[in-house]
């Protein structure tokens, strides 16, 4: 009998991190990651939960503490949002060509200036080429099921790899969703211990994110590079194992009524479900249009987007950030760069909506998939369209 | 360490290039870097041992003579010996291919 749980999700998060059982949790408050922190520490403070918790000073330290407990060989999870994923990111970058399997939720937030403690996914893009696994979520059950699961793939010794898991802040963080708590027992079962294969150990020393001279260089970087592609073997492992005991199935591009629709619209995050709720009024309207869900962020599924939207002649796609000066829309610019040399591909639109915090509503989505078309028909002046802003 | 550096392919090196054996930045020819060698006039050394004092690379060291003389595999030709040498053995040159 599965039992469903009304709970706030930032401590159904940390009650998932719970379960993994992590040795060592380093991390700084900030809204909107405040809450799964907060409830870690109170866990270890009741002895609920046996971990080293590390009240660190900043950000920055959070991660380097982080760093030094994974190389010990130590289960490692933090927490931040926006400014503090700014702060930590020179050390973001550390973690994976060392080959640290951290894990990292990440309780997206806009980045200053101006100052918004509101959802969007530009702290999210900030870290786009730190090497991590990025997975992003779309609801509560989602983030608990992906927390559990991205210590499973990060340890994974064919990886090695650190995971960040993202979920929208206060749009997620904040909201009262019914979970349903996996089993410790199957839990355990799921997830083997860590097997870190050098760890720091007096007896035998080894020396860590070292110098590398030009000689060498490229080849570490690429070893990097291949390593990351490979992960999405385990990914897909891991996703195919945690259906297979808990029901529930993953895939790095997920499809709602794509098949065959002639019009996609793309989206990532929270968005996606109400995004669902306008796909499904235009269809009972008998619009032709269908949508996906891109929930493996890095290393990009190429393959799986192109297979999803081979039947599409417009896909619409939606930021919630800005690549300024540029081309507008990081997902979109991604989802370009994958079609360009196809020989078949459908238009892309792209849309950037929900900028800190604002709301993008059903029948908003219905507005801009009927836009959308327009713009794939006639052309645009625009690189981008920037959704509601007041002009 | 089987291979040299410059040998290795990234499937050689170890995960997240953690190194395993001590000595390893023994390997790198420092003195690739050089634009200019010290030269020498060891009838003026008093074999005081100050240019090895001074010398940021820790590369020098006495010849089989007893003089002090850097090793060029490492030598970045920074010229701070020449400077402190006071009895003038030493003198920078420009490298020339």
């Amino acid at each position: 009998m599965v039992t469903r749980v009304g709970v706030e999700v930032s401590i159904a998060v940390a009650d998932a991190v719970r379960l993994a059982n992590p040795d060592v949790i380093a991390a700084y408050p900030i809204t909107p990651q405040t809450h799964i922190v907060e409830h870690l520490a109170e866990l270890v403070a009741n002895g609920e939960l046996d971990a080293e918790y590390i009240p660190v000073e900043s950000e920055h330290s959070a991660m380097s503490a982080c760093l030094g407990a994974a190389a010990s060989g130590a289960r490692t999870f933090t927490a931040t949002a926006s400014q503090g994923l700014a702060l930590m990111n020179e050390v973001v970058y550390v973690a994976a060509p060392m080959r640290l399997p951290i894990v990292m939720v990440v309780a997206n937030r806009a980045l200053s200036a101006p100052l918004s403690i509101w959802c969007d996914h530009s702290d999210l893009m900030s870290v786009r080429d730190t090497g991590w696994i990025q997975i992003v979520t779309e609801n509560g059950q989602q983030a608990v099921d992906n927390t559990i699961i991205a210590f499973r793939i990060g340890e994974d010794p064919r990886v090695l790899l650190p995971v960040m898991v993202h979920l929208d802040g206060f749009n997620l963080t904040h909201v009262i969703e019914p979970i349903i708590f996996p089993e410790q027992a199957e839990v355990d079962k799921f997830l083997p211990k860590n097997r870190f294969p050098l760890p720091l150990n007096p007896d035998r020393p080894v020396a860590m994110g070292d110098f590398a001279p030009p000689a060498i260089f490229t080849e570490a970087k690429w070893a990097q590079e291949v390593n990351l592609r490979n992960s999405k073997k385990v990914i897909m492992e891991a996703w195919n194992d945690f259906n297979k005991t808990f029901g529930r199935q993953y895939l790095p591009v997920e499809k709602y009524h794509s098949d065959g629709a002639k019009v996609l619209l793309m989206t990532m995050g929270s968005s996606g479900e109400t995004a669902s709720v306008a796909i499904d009024e235009l269809r009972a309207e008998g619009m032709d249009v269908g949508q996906i869900r891109l929930r493996l962020w890095r290393p990009f599924p190429l393959e799986e987007l192109r297979e999803a939207v081979k039947d599409a002649d417009v896909l619409i796609v939606m930021d919630r950030a800005i690549s300024y000066g540029g081309p507008g829309g990081p997902v979109a610019s991604e989802v370009k760069s994958a079609f360009y040399n196809q020989p078949k591909k459908p238009k892309v639109v792209s849309f950037v909506i929900s900028l800190g915090g604002r709301d993008t509503t059903v029948s908003a989505f219905k507005d801009i998939v009927r836009k959308g078309i327009e713009i794939a028909d006639r052309g645009s002046k625009n690189e981008y369209e920037i959704y509601g802003v007041r002009e | 360490m089987a291979k040299s550096e410059s040998e290795m392919t990234w499937k050689d090196l170890e995960i997240g290039c953690i190194v395993t054996e001590p000595g390893s930045a023994r390997q790198y020819e420092s003195g690739t870097w050089r634009s200019q060698r010290p030269t020498y006039d060891f009838t003026r050394c008093i074999k005081c041992g100050l240019c090895a004092l001074y010398c940021p690379e820790g590369c020098i060291g006495p010849n089989k003579d007893g003089h002090f003389e850097a090793d060029l595999f490492y030598c970045k030709g920074c010229g701070v010996c020449a400077r402190e040498c006071w009895p003038q053995v030493i003198k920078m040159v420009e490298e020339v291919e």
